[in-house]
């Protein structure tokens, strides 16, 4: 890199990049071990076997992370429960303890979610060595960019604390994968990058029969939540949207959600969640506009995926246009396939179920 | 002319951030139970000190040279006045760019486009909740969840403004004449014709 090119990668770097751990409003940190054997994953002394305590899970809906495969566990302090009264946000008790694995190959990372004992969240990354034999504590403030290898061919970001929050808080519950419609039973089968459900996984019925989730409303027991939709590709792509845009696309009561028009959340206590998602996406003018362009647009021309918003934001890597705009690098194709297919068959704003 | 030396828009950065870690001491510690009109004077007073017109603002050409065009008060970019793509980055020791009205800013990032911080509800903070706001100027994240804030917006200095001060100054931008304008996106850099 010529002198010239450091003191400009320097300054944008310093100018625009967006870090720091704002200071007031975001909780003091309980102090986190340094290595991800210590947080209570594994047993004491090893890194590869997962307590039994721990209840693994998968979402229906995964957020899309490059490709990488994933494994989730929850833990709950002994005698405690989840509260489902709202079953669209779930209140966790203090103490409950997340865990995501990220593997490209081999393990890169492994984040951590913990809820303090004052109710507020707490957020860190563990990267693995190259061995394989720990993982230890990322820079809260920066997060940790990792080169591409011969395993992985491209660049890996490692979360920094405010990037997690920028994502998790703009939900009405920090913990995004764990919730009614993710574990809902009655499982998407076109959902993009699903693990089929394993005898046993955990769901709302399994959660609820192991005591860790109460006062879940009986008619999500009954008759488990599903996207209500005109077709299995609508579903399927409204599911998407809910796992990997709604936690920012939202209307949430504290307002955290994005001032942008596109609502994408769907909540298993509204029926209409459907109704709403499609009113706001299907001919809706976008904000967004072409680069050097002042021509309108809009989110959804149903049956021109070409000239809609949506995809082709999907599409792009560009900083200023991607969406989502972090936690991904690579464009993921199976779901653009997917959107794309879905917008072709000319969606309608009012839906019924199929 | 229309090109800022680096030092130049570094000091002016820089003297903003010092201005407005100034006003943060200043501030009286029961500012939160302040009463609207209270509120909305000191966020008044911090939008002016900190330096927000100097860029949200555009400027226009005065009797005695360039000067804010308050019909246009913290509307940002006019979109009357389109950018196509990035200044051709000058030789060293010159970096940045600027046009005429300080709303525009080519550099090694691309264009930015200063935003439109009036209360219009399509293209300004209409629809934006103290939530969104504060989120915003915390991260550095637009809409306080999107890409990133791109310079010259001194988001490292103002991250560290208080609650109480973030509240006062959104307070008085929804008090200011809403002004459509809707700012466009930001360009990339023009690598191809920079050889």
């Amino acid at each position: 890199m010529t002198s010239k090119a450091s003191v400009i990668a320097a300054i944008v770097f310093c100018l625009s990049a967006p870090s720091g751990a704002p200071g007031k409003t975001v909780p003091r940190p309980a102090p986190l071990p340094q290595r991800l054997s210590d947080t209570g994953l594994y047993f004491k002394g090893s890194t590869t076997a997962v307590r039994p305590e721990l209840i693994a899970f998968s979402p229906q809906y995964p957020l899309w992370s490059d490709g990488a495969t994933k494994r989730r566990w929850i833990e709950l302090p002994p005698g405690t429960f989840i509260d489902a009264s709202n079953p669209d946000a779930w209140e966790f008790p203090a103490g409950t303890r997340l865990w995501k694995e990220f593997s490209v190959g081999r393990p890169v990372e492994t984040r951590f979610i913990e809820r303090l004992a004052d109710g507020s969240w707490t957020f860190a990354a563990y990267v693995w060595n190259e061995d394989g034999t720990d993982a230890i504590l990322a820079p809260a403030e920066t997060g940790v960019r990792l080169a591409p290898t011969e395993t992985r061919a491209t660049r890996y970001t490692v979360p920094s604390e405010s990037d997690c929050r920028a994502c998790h808080e703009g939900a009405a519950v920090p913990v995004l994968g764990f919730s009614a419609l993710q574990l809902s039973p009655e499982r998407d089968p076109l959902a993009p990058h699903a693990e089929p459900a394993k005898p046993g996984a955990a769901d709302l019925r399994t959660l609820v029969a192991r005591g860790v989730l109460r006062n879940l409303p009986k008619t999500l027991i009954d008759t488990p939540p599903r996207i209500a939709s005109t077709s299995p590709i609508e579903r399927a792509a409204l599911g998407y949207m809910q796992g990997n845009c709604a936690h920012c696309h939202n209307e949430s009561s504290e307002g955290a959600g994005v001032p942008v028009v596109a609502k994408l959340e769907q909540k298993v206590s509204d029926p209409k969640s459907t109704s709403l998602v499609l009113g706001s996406l299907i001919g809706s003018t976008s904000r967004f506009r072409g680069a050097g362009s002042n021509a309108p647009t809009q989110l959804i021309v149903p049956g021109q995926s070409h000239t809609s918003v949506l995809p082709q934001r999907m599409r792009s890597r560009d900083p200023r246009v991607q969406m989502p705009p972090l936690g991904t690098s690579v464009p993921d194709t199976e779901a653009l396939a997917l959107i794309e297919r879905w917008i072709n068959q000319e969606p309608k704003k009012e839906a019924t179920d199929e | 002319m229309n090109k800022f030396k680096l030092s130049v828009a570094c000091y002016a950065l820089a003297f903003a951030a010092a201005a407005f870690a100034y006003a943060g001491t200043a501030l009286s510690a029961d500012s939160e139970t302040a009463s609207t009109p209270d509120k909305v004077a000191r966020g008044k007073y911090l939008v002016t000190i900190a330096g927000c017109n100097d860029c949200h603002t555009p400027l226009k050409m005065g009797e005695n040279g360039p000067e804010p065009d308050w019909s246009r008060m913290l509307s940002g970019h006019p979109e009357s006045i389109p950018v196509k793509s990035a200044a051709r980055v000058p030789d060293e020791p010159w970096l940045v760019t600027t046009t005429a009205t300080t709303t525009a800013w080519s550099g090694p990032w691309g264009v930015s486009f200063t935003a439109n911080l009036t209360p219009d509800a399509e293209t300004g903070l209409g629809r934006w909740t103290f939530r969104n706001f504060k989120d915003t100027i915390r991260t550095g994240r637009h809409m306080g969840r999107g890409r990133a804030i791109l310079p010259p917006m001194p988001i490292p200095m103002y991250k560290h403004m208080t609650d109480e001060d973030l509240e006062a100054v959104f307070s008085y931008l929804r008090t200011i004449p809403a002004i459509k304008n809707r700012v466009p996106e930001p360009l990339p850099p023009q690598v191809a014709s920079n050889p």
